[in-house]
């Protein structure tokens, strides 16, 4: 299933289970689910509140991209979305 | 030790449950406790939770939906945006129900089924038919677009019938299968010669559960984990005590583990007397075990003690006697004959009869003042 890479034309999105939270005590991003809580960096968060589901990797790399000033984001966001989705916290869909 | 804020809170809402499973982990003399706390001290208790840097609630029992105010208190914690999780084994859940806990903001929900066929799950709840009852919840939670996980507790009767645990849930369409094996603490202990397994089972049952996690790997999830009985060291129970992790007993106790009110000599705070946040950052209870500097040797000098800090004080007590000690499934324990013999028991005794959990069963034999 998991190759170790993934087509930057598909479009992720959480899975139904998680669920991004700002966490006001520690002043972390937070993804929630049912077996335990994951401490976002400041990039895995800007990444996840892309996926909606709509925009491609593609597209969610562009974005911050922009958000950035910086380049060649891609192979980052695929990095990032590829540990979640084994951890089953991201679906991706053509 | 400076504690850390925790992360998540076990609310077991209630000690009443319709069920009688032999290896339930509430305390044996359950039946003493009976003054549930009320859906306001509930609310207060996750507004408090919330404060201290709870994100995430688990609801169990007892079985929580016998409280007729569950509605509410998870429509509580979701407005304070926690994480809500319930655990049921599913009998009371009907169409009614499972809309108001969707219309509550609940984000998940595991049902636990007690064996693969009717006849063996109705025989280990108790007797009552409750079988039926649970596909036709888990069909429910799927009907309701929550996210379906399936808890098994195995344990010797069970462990044998684990490719079918596994094909039913499939067939329901589970995102999530728990295979957990009986922890022996609670009931299960005064059950441990009849609950635990044999190692060839045990062994095996890794097999089959390896080559289904292969074949269904991105459809099923499936945890299975080896029972700490048959491994060399024992397991970090909670991430460490008072560390991440508090339970709000059914009549208010707090404490760092839901099966901690067996320790005798300890005593645990109360959230009718006392605030969470003073219960967690000062409590006597709560700073006991927590961190690694009160570990007694050979845990002090062991490179493992900041992966394992020293295993379970429940299990460590319930065997020896003291709370204080190294867990004696850990290898390196003086005490591990204690573990070693209790398999070699189980190896030879033929099953003998279960107490099943109930509530006459709890007062008539553990009740009493002299009771163990």
């Amino acid at each position: 299933m998991s190759e170790g890479t993934i087509p930057a034309a598909e479009k992720p999105r959480l899975a139904p289970k998680a669920r991004l939270k700002w966490d006001a005590v520690r002043e972390k991003h937070l993804l929630l689910f049912p077996e335990g809580v994951l401490v976002l960096n400041p990039t895995a968060h800007a990444v996840l509140a892309l996926c909606d589901g709509q925009r491609n990797i593609t597209e969610i790399a562009k974005l911050l991209q922009e958000q950035y000033q910086a380049d060649n984001l891609e192979t980052d966001v695929k990095e990032i979305l590829l540990r979640l989705k084994e951890k089953r916290l991201v679906v991706l869909e053509p | 030790m400076k504690a850390k804020h925790p992360f998540s809170l076990l609310c077991e809402l209630t000690y009443r449950c319709p069920l009688q499973c032999p290896y339930c982990s509430n305390p044996l003399d359950f039946a003493r406790y009976r003054e549930e706390l009320t859906t306001d001290e509930w609310k207060r208790v996750h507004d408090e939770a919330a404060a201290l840097g709870v994100v995430q609630v688990h609801y169990s029992g007892g079985e929580p939906l016998v409280r007729t105010d569950i509605g509410a208190i998870i429509q509580h914690a979701h407005k304070l945006g926690l994480y809500t999780n319930l655990s049921t084994g599913g009998t009371l859940l009907n169409e009614k129900l499972a809309g108001q806990l969707r219309e509550a903001g609940l984000d998940n929900l595991q049902i636990s089924i007690q064996d693969a066929d009717a006849e063996n799950s109705d025989r280990m709840a108790g007797g009552a038919p409750s079988f039926e009852k649970k596909i036709r919840a888990a069909r429910l939670v799927k009907e309701r677009g929550f996210p379906l996980t399936l808890n098994v507790v195995l344990h010797r009767q069970n462990i044998g019938r684990i490719e079918s645990i596994v094909a039913l849930a499939e067939e329901l369409g589970a995102e999530r299968l728990e295979l957990a094996n009986t922890q022996f603490n609670g009931w299960a202990l005064k059950n441990r010669a009849t609950l635990l397994p044999l190692r060839t089972q045990v062994e095996w049952a890794a097999e089959i559960v390896g080559a289904a996690q292969r074949r269904l790997k991105g459809r099923m999830e499936i945890l299975y984990v080896l029972p700490d009985y048959f491994e060399q060291y024992p397991k970090p129970c909670l991430h460490g005590w008072g560390n991440v992790f508090m339970t709000v007993a059914a009549d208010g106790l707090v404490l760092p583990c839901q099966t901690a009110r067996e320790i005798r000599g300890m005593t645990f705070p109360n959230c009718r007397d006392h605030s969470l946040s003073e219960i967690w950052f000062e409590s006597e209870a709560f700073c006991k075990f927590r961190g690694t500097d009160w570990l007694p040797e050979p845990c002090q000098s062991c490179s493992r003690k900041e992966k394992d800090f020293g295993g379970c004080r429940c299990q460590a007590f319930l065997l020896t006697g003291k709370a204080e000690v190294t867990d004696p499934v850990c290898s390196l324990s003086p005490q591990h004959h204690l573990v070693s013999e209790a398999l070699a028991e189980a190896g030879s005794a033929p099953a003998g009869e279960l107490i099943y959990r109930s509530h006459g069963e709890s007062l008539e034999k553990f009740c009493s003042e002299d009771s163990p």
